[in-house]
């Protein structure tokens, strides 16, 4: 990254000790600002307009500012770690954690989340004149705090991976972490002003930011990795609790099934794209034939076909039909390569919506209505489940669209399974190969044609059963819902969060899902903004918001830290015999 | 154990391998001789079904092989290391071996063949986890055969190992082929440079414009006036 550098590393060696103090200053003077008042009136994000008591944005400003300034200060504490007793070791510990590095990149975080908090105010009150003077402090400390960080030396690098700490205390690290993330989550789900929204999206930033520049991150990706299956068993159960902190209320979860839907279709095209690096413009053609196949099978009074299975059986069909129009598109296909394929999934997609529109009975056979699609579908029934219902499970109610959600909860466990296998199977290898060099791949035996296929196809199958689902959660299925606009936001997801994570598509699928659905300023202008941030990201983070590490030394291969911590993943020990 | 009879291959209608015959037996290292456009690596390419040949019988180890898709014809144990060396430029050096033993299935045997490859090429052991971009050329060759050495193959094919390398980094490659040869490793050896593959080879065939001109023993044609003209560069 060549981002011109103001503050030298020569000022820097001359001004860390009055830029440290000033970061402690600017992070108490913010802390304390909290108890001001940040706007004239009440009604701006939510009310900031007391003296003496904080609301919870200002609360979030503050701990902010409490970090901002613990950070700046430990450099100071550390000397202590020399004495006896427990707090020295504890110190012993801090001494591995980038102290530093973590208030460089809080300085920043801290003056965007101020910033974004008072150009919320001012555009929802009308004006900077809204801000009160507890606000211009707030704005003060941020700025003191992010000039005094710049002009810290950025120090040692953490290590706190090397730590070595009790597996219960990672564990409960894990869990702890997984249920903050839910509580924030939910609580930045309810806030229905944009500004609020944004705000808390600010702070989440922010924090994420600092807990990865001080090492926190390694470690707990450390921990994470030696207690995979708790990671993944106790994300699939927070993001099962999501529905019980609504309170029966169904608008965020008819936004929340709607995300897991996307995420789903998106971590299938990610075995396409990601993986095996088959550039396909066309996706959502095949969510589209699930969706259509599952509706004309359905109990709806409009559906064509009389045969009505039970829907995990029309769930399976769904997912077979796209499988084979992803086969009878991927042969002729994949055996040329690159640009061409692009080209054929993009008018495939096209094809499949006309398609749709004119199979109305006087084109074609009156299969799905042409454009007017298949309505009023009715809720499924698993089991004498029914979704449609209400169900109450300890006091709290949980409506229609939660129903839905654990549904697709269960699909995205199945899909990231799937997911994940394959990558790190054998066959996943082959994808890399193909990948980077086709033939050289098949030079090594790697069967190019069948695997390339198999990836389109297994791709569709996923997005296909997504589809089934999606049909009875819209509860009608109309072929303007599957539009190229919506292959490109697939894509877009996956390349936004990165390609060949599953975690890095959840991000960038709720991401893009959840933003415009809360902002509606973003949803007039959603295509500017994505298509800006996707040339940013380009420039900056080709790999993605969460990268696989592979993909990262694709993309940095002169990067040698990187280079030592794939050596040690390395699961050969030659060392003692060379 | 490899045998080629009256191989013709095609670009369109260009012919580029106008019905050659060949041998390989156990153990051998033969050689493919002439200059370029003789046909030498289409030879390679369709050998190892990455090409499909217009007439003729390729058979190896009694099966006939010309009709097998690629991927299949490794697992017969018939190894390419290709043109140009084409290692995957963005993976390590280890992705890059164990891409190499794509086509087994035995992870015991593939850790003992890792091994014995970093035994070999010690260097690659050092980088085992830089990416393979940034190696020179030398060290991209030994890779290549590293490479092509994990599929355990019985008859592995070198198409032009010296490639562009220093005549230092040229003698190690050479000094390779004869170890690997000595482990029991039967070679199909395609090389421009006729001196130094005429020294290590059992019998070698000269190619001009897809025809065999010109057969013998290494000795022989390195003896040979025509060779000595057309190819070491003596009067």
């Amino acid at each position: 990254m060549n981002v011109p550098t103001i503050v030298t590393p020569e000022l820097q060696k001359r001004f860390h000790v009055p830029g440290r103090i000033a970061a402690l200053a600017g992070g108490l003077l913010l802390a304390a600002s909290a108890y001001l008042p940040w706007a004239y009136d009440g009604d701006a994000l939510d009310n900031m307009a007391f003296l003496g008591g904080p609301s919870t944005l200002q609360f979030l400003g503050a701990l902010l500012g409490l970090l901002l300034a613990v950070s700046a200060g430990m450099a100071w504490v550390e000397p202590w770690a020399d004495r006896k007793g427990i707090l020295p070791r504890l110190l012993m510990v801090s001494r591995r954690a980038g102290w530093t590095r973590g208030t460089k990149a809080l300085g920043v975080g801290l003056l965007g989340f101020i910033a974004v908090v008072l150009i919320a105010i001012a555009l929802e009150l009308g004006g900077l004149v809204t801000i009160e003077y507890g606000g211009w402090v707030a704005l003060a400390g941020a700025l003191l705090g992010f000039v005094g960080s710049r002009l810290l030396t950025p120090g040692r690098a953490p290590s706190l991976e090397k730590v070595k700490t009790p597996a219960w205390l990672e564990i409960v690290s894990i869990a702890v972490l997984l249920l903050v993330a839910l509580l924030l989550a939910a609580y930045a789900l309810n806030q229905n002003d944009g500004g609020t929204f944004l705000s808390i999206l600010a702070f989440i930033g922010a924090l994420v930011a600092f807990i990865l520049r001080v090492g926190a991150g390694g470690w707990l990706s450390a921990a994470g990795q030696r207690h995979r299956n708790v990671l993944v068993f106790s994300s699939f159960a927070v993001a099962f609790l999501f529905p019980f902190t609504q309170n029966g209320s169904d608008a965020n979860m008819s936004i929340a099934t709607q995300v897991l839907i996307f995420a789903a279709t998106a971590v299938g095209l990610n075995i396409v794209v990601g993986l095996a690096g088959l550039l396909d413009l066309g996706y959502i053609a095949f969510l589209g034939a699930g969706a259509f196949t599952a509706a004309t099978m359905s109990q709806s009074a409009f559906a064509t076909i009389g045969w009505k299975p039970p829907f995990i059986v029309v769930m399976l069909i769904a997912g077979l039909v796209s499988a084979t129009l992803g086969l009878i598109i991927g042969s002729p296909t994949l055996r040329v390569s690159g640009d061409y394929l692009a080209i054929v999934t993009l008018a495939f997609g096209e094809i499949f919506r006309i398609s749709m529109s004119n199979l109305d009975g006087s084109d074609g056979p009156d299969l799905v209505h042409g454009s007017s699609g298949i309505p009023a579908i009715p809720n499924l029934n698993l089991f004498g489940f029914d979704f449609g219902k209400v169900h109450t499970v300890l006091g709290i109610p949980l409506g229609r669209f939660s129903n839905y959600f654990f549904l697709m909860l269960l699909i995205m466990a199945l899909i990231v399974l799937v997911f994940t296998r394959l990558n790190h199977s054998r066959i996943g290898r082959g994808w890399v190969a193909i990948r980077e060099d086709e033939k050289a791949a098949e030079a090594m035996g790697v069967n190019v044609f069948g695997l390339k296929l198999l990836a389109f196809a297994g791709g569709a199958f996923l997005a296909g059963l997504a589809g089934a689902v999606k049909a009875h959660v819209d509860q009608s299925v109309t072929p303007d819902q599957y539009i190229f606009l919506e292959s490109a936001f697939l894509l877009a997801a996956v390349v936004l969060g990165g390609m060949g994570t599953v975690m890095g598509v959840l991000l960038g699928a709720a991401l893009l899902k959840l933003v415009p659905e809360k902002l509606r300023f973003v949803n007039e202008y959603r295509m500017l903004i994505f298509g800006l941030l996707m040339v940013l990201m380009m420039r900056f983070r080709p790999e993605g918001m969460i990268p696989n590490q592979r993909r990262v030394l694709e993309f940095h291969s002169d990067d040698e830290e990187l280079v030592e911590e794939i050596e040690e993943d390395l699961p050969y020990e030659f060392a003692e015999e060379h | 154990m490899l045998e080629v009879k009256d191989l013709v291959v095609a670009y369109g209608k260009v012919k580029a391998v106008k019905g050659i015959s060949f041998s390989v037996e156990q153990g051998q290292v033969v050689s493919l001789l002439g200059t370029n456009g003789a046909g030498k690596t289409t030879t390679l390419r369709t050998i190892s079904g990455l090409l499909r040949s217009e007439s003729g019988e390729i058979w190896f180890e009694g099966e006939r092989i010309d009709r097998t898709p690629a991927h299949k014809v490794v697992m017969k144990g018939l190894a390419h290391s290709p043109e140009g060396r084409k290692i995957f430029p963005r993976l390590t050096v280890e992705d890059n071996l164990r891409l190499g033993a794509f086509a087994r299935k035995d992870t015991d045997g593939i850790a003992r063949d890792l091994k014995r490859v970093y035994d070999l090429f010690e260097i690659l052991y050092e980088r085992r986890a830089q990416p393979a971009g940034t190696f020179s050329g030398g060290e991209q060759q030994m890779l290549a055969i590293g490479r092509a050495m994990m599929s355990r193959p019985r008859l592995l094919m070198l198409d032009e190992p010296s490639m562009g390398l220093s005549p230092i980094m040229m003698q190690r490659i050479m000094s390779t082929i004869r170890a690997l040869q000595s482990e029991g490793v039967t070679i199909l050896l395609v090389e421009q440079n006729a001196a130094a593959a005429l020294k290590l080879s059992d019998r070698a065939y000269v190619l001009e414009v897809g025809q065999i001109t010109l057969d013998g023993t290494g000795e022989q044609l390195l003896g040979d006036d025509r060779v000595k003209r057309a190819y070491l560069g003596e009067d």
